[in-house]
């Protein structure tokens, strides 16, 4: 069955705007909103971290492995720093190398995709031969070589990261590309004198643009969860504090058997929450995209008969 | 006959992916600063001649090329080079960490696919009710977790209870062999059950977005109107199908559960290959590294091998 049943609930104005697509899809699934909540708060909380972050980054502030108390709620670190204050600017570095890696997996993905679905034929075949490599290759293990070959420093595993992440935008920004080629108005286009580029930057990048949206959200969090990988082993920048930075530190000086909890508990389930909103972000713009999810012929409770309403003729 | 031509290319591209891994392996170290030669002479008083002494002794007065050859030529023997740091064949200490890390990961991986499927087809199943959005919630939070920090949260939650480090308890003497197995089976329970769970949450959410699609088809609205209990349509007719897309998933996810094994295995102490990576980065161990590396590429290539046969029988139509 190749065409597949249009969306029920989408009127037509969701033709209307790509973007206003893009907003009404976030706003209806309440996944989407608490996700993008926690993403913005904890954006703004990395944007604003020199300012509102309570104690300074390498001042100490009382004994080290300090209990919480009211003057620092998550109590102190190994070094006697506060942990809140920790936590603001690792959030801040996290980030950093979560957008930046993405940002180079994207260019490189994304450029691959339209490039192998655009043209098709040999370079189709060449570019997605190198695809399948990547992406059965395991992405940490190389990471890790790749980072202990250049040394330990944040440029280094935010290039590591984004050059080993793009094998899933490509394929998927491809895939579309290739169906959007074959639309009557880049046929259209094309009659009308439409170099390559245009056709690419007008017609089919315009196109694919909420599914590579939907991918960017979803990277972000593998590259900020490779981040607290390598830093956990030692491959992460000294001279900066991120997240997987402080997680390591806090095992490496025995927070643990010190029964410092709050030293290793808090780093971790803010990557976690970050990670999480992440994933409901994408995974809601990935669920509105794939129509074929909305259908479902058997659900326990409500029989639907509604994927068959406007299928066309040829359901019967 | 086709089905054939699908097999040999398969088994073609794993055989050109190793060969490209062992390539890249060898164009990566050598891109490293300094070579065993600057290492070594750096003794004082260290001559040209001692210098020159050595690279021949290395191999390295060689081009490239020649190089290159050498290093297939020693790998079809299985000769990885020497350790650094244990002055071992990198092959010997790596057999022995294999051993180790097998069952543990064995272990937590069979752990995952089995929960994940069950509460993936709940999932699917109950769309739209609490159940649903209970199991997706709890597997979104765990696909979320670092591996390394879910690790010491079991490590907080589980000390006193269960042995959190090591994969033997050292002070037994001449245990038994019932002895010996309790103890290890002990030890097994806290790495297999941190890799089991944040494999699971990733499972969960393949198996029902594959259930979905499936339970949409148009032979499940046939099955339903012969009037066919439901649970005999999840279990015959859209689960069969849904195997297809979760057996690719899953093999795709296995770097994941590579990168996961190193992660846990440096938290418990486990004396696998994860260790082994981790020992060699800190110690600057090149050619353990370099070997421990290989090993995890070609395993996940042979994995993802079985895996593109096995979809073939489980779907004979494909022939891509």
């Amino acid at each position: 069955m190749t065409n597949v049943a249009p969306l029920i609930e989408a009127p037509a104005e969701v033709e209307s705007s790509r973007r206003g697509f893009l907003f009404q899809t976030l706003r209806r699934r309440p996944a989407a909103v608490i996700g993008a909540t926690i993403l913005v708060l904890v954006g703004l909380t990395a944007v604003l971290a020199p300012w509102i972050a309570p104690y300074g980054l390498h001042t100490q502030v009382g004994r080290v492995f300090g209990h919480p108390s009211w003057r620092h709620p998550l109590g102190l670190d190994d070094g006697g720093i506060d942990m809140v204050t920790l936590l603001m600017w690792g959030v801040r570095v996290s980030l950093v190398v979560g957008f930046a890696a993405t940002f180079v997996s994207m260019a490189i993905g994304g450029a691959i995709g339209v490039v192998a679905g655009y043209f098709g034929g040999v370079v189709d075949t060449i570019l997605m031969r190198i695809t399948d490599y990547f992406l059965v290759v395991p992405d940490v293990p190389l990471m890790i070589v790749v980072a202990a070959i250049w040394g330990p420093s944040l440029f280094h595993i935010i290039i590591v990261i984004g050059i080993l992440l793009w094998t899933s935008t490509a394929r998927v920004i491809r895939a579309q590309v290739k169906s959007v080629r074959e639309r009557v108005y880049v046929k259209r286009a094309r009659a009308l004198g439409a170099g390559h580029t245009r056709i690419v930057l007008r017609h089919v990048l315009p196109q694919v643009a909420p599914l590579l949206i939907a991918n960017t959200v979803l990277t972000i969090a593998v590259a900020i969860f490779d981040e607290t990988a390598l830093s956990f082993l030692g491959l992460g920048d000294p001279s900066t504090t991120s997240l997987g930075q402080v997680i390591e530190h806090a095992f490496e000086r025995t927070a643990i058997s010190s029964g410092a909890w709050w030293a290793i508990v808090p780093p971790g389930a803010l990557v976690a929450l970050i990670i999480l909103a992440c994933s409901l972000v994408g995974g809601s713009l990935e669920d509105a995209l794939n129509p074929r999810l909305r259908v479902a012929h058997l659900s326990a409770r409500t029989f639907r008969l509604r994927p068959l309403v406007g299928r066309g003729t040829d359901a019967l | 006959m086709r089905g054939i031509d699908y097999v040999l290319k398969r088994i073609g591209f794993a055989v050109v992916t190793i060969f490209v891994a062992v390539t890249i392996n060898f164009v990566l170290f050598r891109l490293a600063p300094g070579s065993a030669v600057t290492n070594l002479s750096r003794v004082p008083h260290a001559t040209q001649q001692l210098r020159h002494a050595l690279e021949v002794q290395f191999g390295l007065d060689k081009s490239k090329g020649e190089q290159y050859v050498i290093y297939l030529k020693q790998l079809l023997h299985g000769n990885l080079g020497v350790s650094f740091e244990y002055e071992q064949p990198v092959s010997k200490e790596l057999r022995i960490a294999l051993i180790n890390t097998l069952p543990m990961v064995t272990l937590g991986t069979l752990f995952s696919i089995l929960i994940g499927t069950l509460t993936g087809v709940i999932a699917a199943w109950r769309r739209g009710t609490p159940v649903e959005a209970l199991t997706v919630s709890s597997a979104l939070g765990f696909y979320s977790m670092p591996t390394q920090w879910l690790g010491l949260m079991l490590i907080i939650i589980f000390s006193g209870v269960l042995p959190t480090g090591g994969m033997t308890n050292e002070f037994l003497l001449n245990p038994g062999f019932w002895q010996h197995l309790k103890d290890l089976a002990s030890h097994i329970v806290l790495p297999s059950l941190t890799l089991g769970l944040v494999l699971y949450g990733e499972y969960t959410l393949i198996v029902r977005s594959a259930m979905l699609e499936t339970l949409g088809e148009d032979y499940i609205l046939t099955a339903r109107a012969k009037g066919l209990k439901p649970w005999t349509i999840v279990r015959k007719h859209a689960l069969r199908n849904a195997m297809l897309p979760i057996t690719t998933l899953v093999a795709l996810s296995l770097g994941y559960i590579v990168a996961g094994a190193i992660l846990i295995e440096i938290v418990f102490s486990w004396p696998g290959i994860g260790r082994a990576v981790y020992e060699a980065v800190l110690q600057r161990d090149y050619p353990m590294l370099q070997g421990a590396f290989l090993l995890l590429t070609i395993s996940v290539v042979i994995c993802n091998l079985i895996a593109d046969l096995l979809y073939f029988k489980l779907d004979p139509r494909i022939t891509e």
